[in-house]
């Protein structure tokens, strides 16, 4: 069974010349099968945690350490983390011009699987899977990313957790951004994925809103860097009536 | 650091568009067409024209100092039944009609080239084969003149070929009868020491369809000049460009398409991608609507992409309009830099980086290389950049 083991782990960035620390220390163990909620304020450092994980070079670790399986992730560079079976949907997916959806997602594919997929099974694959998300098959010769809207967006990056099956999925703030129509849909990919079991999920979400579409086994709050409380489900009903406040204030006297 | 200048998108209602007064596309050259080189000064290199352009470079082509060797470049002309190919001497009345030399080395090339290509294709002849030029470079000093003639209503493809290693200065000139529909391919695909420096004038006959397609790989120096005018109404000219500037290559095109007749159209689209020190791109794209030419409707486009530190773009689009009573006139210029977000974006799904680098500069080409309409030419650029990519990115 995959396990994603982060330990006591320190994320620096620099900004403004200077260095400033964003993670303080975080332990997190996610296994295949489990759904862990993420929660708390902006800047809480939640998407440093996203990004470091997925090997972005604008962070720099300086101490902890990151395992799948037992290996190293913060050797590995980014491609071969993904290929490793790490999968991060992004906030704000990038913009690829001149590059067609299909050649990307096969691309992709092609990578991740170690070789390239049968065209007439990809094919009627990817079909399906465009289907059950609600999107045009038009979608799939548009540039990747170019002219998408917010919605369209994160169901092109639910279409590639679907289609690339990681072992350890992370979603930074699928949720921003969606109306309630288009947070059912890409909520109804994310469980599809995750009914498999084949998947372990690391939801990073600044609103209690899509734990009522996709049910966490456990919750987690961050503030200031750091894991501060850990729970189960009724955690987040606990954050939907009192809010961050608590925590923000708390981790500064702390 | 890459040296990235950021021209944005203009139009006709833009303030980036020069409306002619006492400066003119014409009128900036520092001197008056001539076939004759003792017209022109030397440049000293801070004139308009010569600006962009090493000319330490040019190896004397702009100074007199090249003087043309036994073993210049060696052409040959492969054509289809019904194409006449001939080598004349100076003195042929069909040469130089198209247009006359602009600047000091077409105008050295004029004056200095012993024998001159024509290739005639008679009217109302459709050649459904490619006519090809080889021009393969000996190593030494040429200059050259080659002339491409449709008569009315023929159809043509011609591919034109630079390979080897010469320092070549000629003038090229497409002459195209009253409906006639041609398109030239000419690739520069040259070792990394030569320099070419060419002037290529088209004169778009009565609803006739010009279409130019400058693929430009190799050279340590490569200057083009592609000029069209029209000779009539309802011509289109195509002007289509796409080059891969490398570490050190100087690669330079500029472009005038003089609207000088009603109810015309021209397109003009170049692209590149440049990687390495010193690599050194320029694009002068200059469209000029004379008082009577009124219907005109023109577009022109350039495109860089810079995929490495080190590396410099000069675009500059000129539109002068003497004219209010046309269909429409733009042109957008942009250079920007590989983006390193969008890397991170594709290794994120696996894919590794090299072929992440491949994915966005094919991307980039791939719209421009889907216009030239030839399916084997098609092929090889695209097989070309790919070559390009392999051997920069390993």
């Amino acid at each position: 069974m995959a396990t994603l083991e982060i330990r006591d782990l320190h994320v620096t960035v620099e900004a403004d010349n200077a260095t400033k620390e964003i993670l303080k220390g975080v332990d997190l163990t996610v296994k295949q099968g489990e759904t862990h909620a993420i929660m708390g304020p902006n800047g809480s450092g939640k998407s440093t945690l996203a990004y470091s994980l997925a090997g972005h070079p604008k962070y720099t670790i300086t101490e902890g350490t990151v395992t799948l399986d037992g290996e190293d992730v913060l050797e590995m560079s980014v491609d071969e983390r993904a290929r490793a079976g790490l999968f991060l949907a992004m906030q704000y997916p990038v913009e690829v011009p001149g590059v067609s959806v299909s050649n990307f997602l096969r691309t992709s594919a092609t990578a991740i699987r170690g070789e390239a997929p049968k065209l007439r099974t990809w094919v009627k694959e990817v079909k399906e899977a465009m289907e059950r998300l609600n999107m045009d098959p038009a979608f799939a010769e548009r540039n990747v990313n170019e002219g998408f809207s917010g919605g369209e967006k994160k169901r092109h990056e639910i279409l590639q957790l679907e289609l690339l099956k990681p072992k350890i999925a992370i979603l930074d703030e699928t949720d921003s951004g969606l109306d309630v129509d288009a947070l059912r849909v890409v909520s109804e990919g994310v469980n599809r994925v995750r009914e498999t079991g084949e998947v372990g999920t690391l939801l990073i979400t600044h609103y209690t809103r899509i734990l009522r579409y996709i049910k966490p086994d456990h919750v987690h709050v961050f503030s200031a860097g750091r894991i501060v409380e850990s729970g189960g489900a009724e955690l987040a009903d606990k954050l939907e009536e009192e809010g961050y406040e608590a925590y923000t204030k708390g981790g500064a006297s702390a | 650091m890459a040296e990235a200048q950021n021209i944005p998108v203009g139009s006709t209602t833009a303030g980036s568009i020069a409306v002619a007064a006492e400066s003119t596309v014409v009128s900036r050259m520092s001197a008056p067409p001539s076939f004759d080189v003792a017209d022109f000064p030397v440049p000293h290199g801070r004139e308009e024209e010569w600006r962009f352009t090493p000319l330490e470079r040019l190896r004397g082509l702009h100074d007199g100092t090249a003087v043309a060797t036994g073993e210049g470049v060696k052409v040959e002309v492969e054509a289809p039944e019904g194409v006449t190919v001939e080598t004349v001497g100076r003195d042929d009345a069909r040469l130089g009609r198209a247009g006359t030399p602009v600047d000091r080395i077409a105008a050295q090339a004029y004056s200095a080239f012993e024998k001159a290509g024509v290739v005639t294709v008679p009217k109302e002849t459709v050649l459904t084969e490619p006519i090809r030029i080889a021009v393969h470079g000996q190593g030494g000093i040429a200059y050259g003149h080659q002339v491409i003639e449709l008569g009315a209503f023929a159809e043509a493809v011609v591919v034109i070929d630079h390979t080897g290693d010469a320092v070549l200065a000629a003038n090229v000139d497409y002459i195209l009868g009253d409906g006639a529909k041609l398109t030239v391919v000419s690739v520069q695909d040259w070792d990394d020491k030569a320099v070419h420096v060419a002037q290529h004038n088209a004169l778009v006959g009565r609803d006739a369809s010009f279409k130019s397609v400058v693929v430009t790989f190799g050279g340590d120096l490569v200057r083009l000049h592609p000029r069209v005018t029209y000779a009539g109404t309802g011509g289109e000219a195509e002007l289509y460009g796409l080059y891969f500037t490398d570490a050190g290559q100087h690669q330079e095109h500029r472009l005038l398409v003089t609207h000088n007749t009603p109810h015309c159209k021209s397109n003009v689209a170049y692209k590149g991608a440049l990687q390495g020190d010193d690599a050194h791109a320029v694009w002068i794209g200059d469209v000029l609507i004379e008082a009577k030419a009124e219907g005109t409707d023109t577009y022109e486009m350039n495109r860089n992409l810079v995929l490495t530190d080190g590396a410099r773009v000069d675009s500059v689009p000129n539109l002068e309009i003497e004219t209010g009573e046309i269909v429409g006139a733009g042109h957008a210029s942009a250079t920007g830099r590989f983006d390193d977000e969008q890397l991170f974006y594709l290794m994120a799904r696996g894919i590794p980086e090299h072929e992440a680098r491949r994915l966005v500069v094919r991307g980039f080409f791939a719209e421009l290389v889907q216009q030239i309409g030839v399916p084997d030419i098609e092929e090889r650029l695209i097989a070309k950049i790919e070559e390009e990519l392999e051997a920069s990115v390993a």
